[in-house]
């Protein structure tokens, strides 16, 4: 009698036909659906739209207050015949591969050196880190007074030593305000390049290398062999970033030199802003940014072969 | 090939000698197995024989040559490891070549080699697949290759067939042992896994916290272990050890826990009461009258023998027969070791006792 009390007493359920809304909250595919609506809404929100909306103001005569009209190619035919333009467009190319192919340099020295048993490895990993943490605008502002033509502690250093006599000018000379932002951009880049190639730098098999020493090679073949075959797929992702990351760069270049003197230092990204929202015209400067995308888009064409699987790597089913 | 000569070998990792004074003489052509437990420092031998591992004192030599300041690429040896190190990124035959390749061997050299290799190891089929598309057994045997290519003096084996499975690990025991056989280099092979070590040893050396407890072929180590930590480290399943002491009463004897009388054959000199540790083999035990009682507490048939165990004086011993007797648990049989085949152990050294 006892468990007869405990049960609870049940309501014969109706079996009745499952209602559309019922499909919607328990059917798998429906519900895989609503999990992915807020990642969905989220990238067309933030980057489909506006990607879209600037592929659309670069073909209108938009300016800041004036809705524009449609005006075909015209603000991109205007760009052509424009030297300041195609001035920003070598020097974005020139700035993203002296930069990277030099961050790529010091980060893969410092990733080998850091991988090395010494002292203190722990605190001068985080160290190689800083530059990376620190705000980019603070760390563009640091490197503005460093090359300030007049209290620059570079060119009081040097004439200490007797080595110049007047100051150099280095945001105001044109070769010299390329070199300023090339090293700045390098200092504050080299950590996420030297950083990840040692993660990857640690899955390598110490036992490799011991077998490497007694198949008799030496450090440098270990490096050639071993060492650089196995990093290349995590080198091909760090070096897409990092391209992606240098062609794009505005807040240095605009915290610095604001694109000069002379333009020299114009990137395709600060002329576009410089257009943009300073002059006031959308239009052209949503052209200007829209031609950044075929180079972004080789870019990425060339990584996504240089991402492919190798046939050796470490697949699904591998035991 | 070469002989090899551990003499006195100690290393320390800082304030902590894991190996005190080890002297292993290897005879050009042999094949040694050091066995041991997992931190007896088996391992670390090998990798000092190998040259990964500075030597803190003591001397090797591999032939006549003293190498504890050689370059590991210039002793001639070629190793094996545990996880096979083998390139993930290059082909069978590239992880076969690549030493002759970086002794600057020509093209025509190193295919030779290596087809040469591959055929004694059946490997030619798999020449140009990269390792992750290898089966276990299959990785072990370009291991292998790659030490075979190489032609040295010593073959270094570490550990190498404790990731395969157990099927596998018998048939590479035999194709390692084979390989051996036909090749004739000197080889030193380390292992945790006792059997390994009696199927293929020419000479067992015994290791248990960084010193030799005892060296000699797997059968005189089986028949006359040294101490005791030998004794129960060499056959499966263990030697049994009950504790007493020696009893003569006329005849010699001894009595082990709560007073079962157990055969000696002799008892040794001046030891009349002494406390000591009986040692008998599972194997050794037979069903005989006058043997000492016990009951049967788990039978385990395996088909070619059983395996009972028992409590004899209280204590849990094991025996095997290879005849069929039909026993089930709560039997009270006479269990009587072999006087000829008992061991006698010093109670707190652990020193063989009898002769």
């Amino acid at each position: 009698m006892a468990d007869i009390a405990i049960a609870p007493r049940r309501a014969k359920t109706e079996i009745r036909e499952a209602s559309a809304w019922d499909q919607l909250k328990h059917n798998r595919n429906w519900l895989g659906f609503w999990f992915m609506v807020p990642a969905l809404a989220f990238l067309i929100f933030f980057l489909a739209y506006p990607l879209g909306l600037g592929i659309w103001l670069s073909f209108t005569d938009t300016r800041i207050g004036r809705v524009g009209h449609f005006v075909g190619s015209e603000n991109y035919e205007w760009l052509w015949d424009d030297a300041i333009f195609w001035l920003s467009v070598f020097n974005t190319l020139l700035y993203t591969f002296i930069a990277s192919a030099i961050k790529f340099g010091i980060g893969l020295y410092l990733a080998l050196l850091l991988n090395e048993n010494m002292p203190f490895k722990a605190m001068l990993r985080a160290l190689v880190l800083i530059p990376f943490i620190v705000p980019t605008v603070l760390s563009a502002l640091a490197f503005w007074w460093i090359f300030d033509s007049q209290f620059s502690i570079i060119s009081w250093s040097l004439k200490q030593m007797g080595l110049i006599t007047e100051n150099i000018n280095f945001l105001g000379d044109t070769t010299w305000a390329r070199i300023c932002v090339i090293f700045a951009n390098i200092w504050r880049g080299v950590p996420f390049v030297a950083i990840t190639l040692l993660a990857g730098l640690q899955t390598v098999q110490p036992s490799l290398y011991e077998a490497a020493t007694l198949d008799g090679a030496s450090r440098w073949q270990m490096f050639r062999f071993i060492t650089y075959p196995l990093l290349t797929p995590i080198i091909a992702v760090v070096m897409t970033f990092s391209v992606l990351f240098t062609f794009t760069d505005f807040q240095l270049i605009w915290a610095m030199t604001r694109g000069g003197p002379v333009n020299a230092t114009h990137l395709m990204a600060t002329l576009s802003y410089q257009r943009a929202i300073i002059a006031g015209q959308l239009g052209e400067g949503a052209a200007i940014s829209s031609a950044m995308i075929p180079f972004l888009l080789a870019a990425i064409m060339v990584s996504w072969f240089g991402l492919q699987r190798r046939k050796w790597q470490q697949g699904e089913n591998n035991d | 090939m070469s002989s090899v000569q551990i003499r006195d070998v100690r290393k320390s990792f800082g304030n902590f000698e894991v190996l005190h004074g080890v002297s292993i003489p290897i005879e050009d052509g042999e094949f040694v197995v050091l066995v041991g437990p997992s931190g007896c420092g088996k391992s670390t031998l090998l990798r000092m024989l190998a040259g990964l591992e500075n030597i803190t004192s003591g001397t090797i030599s591999i032939g006549d040559r003293v190498v504890n300041n050689v370059q590991p690429k210039e002793r001639d040896i070629a190793m094996v490891f545990q996880n096979y190190a083998l390139y993930p990124h290059m082909t069978v035959s590239d992880n076969m070549g690549f030493s002759l390749k970086l002794r600057g061997a020509r093209p025509e050299e190193i295919s030779t080699g290596v087809k040469r290799a591959a055929e004694i190891l059946a490997l030619t089929p798999l020449l140009d697949r990269y390792p992750r598309q290898l089966s276990g057994g299959q990785r072990q045997r370009v291991a292998m290759g790659r030490a075979i290519v190489r032609d040295p003096q010593v073959f270094l084996f570490d550990e190498p067939l404790s990731n395969l499975d157990a099927k596998l690990r018998v048939a590479m025991r035999t194709e390692i042992k084979e390989l051996h056989q036909r090749l004739k280099t000197t080889t030193v092979y380390v292992t945790h896994d006792q059997i390994e070590a009696m199927t293929m040893a020419d000479k067992i050396v015994v290791m248990h916290d960084g010193i030799v407890e005892q060296m000699g072929t797997p059968l005189e180590l089986y028949d006359t272990p040294a101490n005791q930590f030998v004794a129960g480290f060499i056959g499966s399943p263990a030697m049994n050890f009950l504790k007493g002491k020696v009893k003569s009463n006329g005849v010699a004897g001894f009595e082990g826990p709560n007073g079962v009388k157990l055969p000696l054959k002799t008892a040794p000199a001046n030891s009349e009461g002494q406390p000591a540790v009986y040692g008998v083999r599972p194997e050794h035990f037979t069903i005989a009258d006058d043997g000492a009682e016990a009951e049967i507490v788990v039978v385990e048939p395996t088909g070619s023998e059983t395996q009972v165990f028992a409590k004899l004086g209280g204590e849990q011993v094991v025996a095997v027969f290879r005849e069929r007797h039909q026993f089930s648990p709560g039997d009270k049989v006479r269990l009587k070791p072999d006087p000829a085949l008992v061991h006698l152990f010093d109670e707190t050294t652990g020193k063989r006792l009898n002769g």
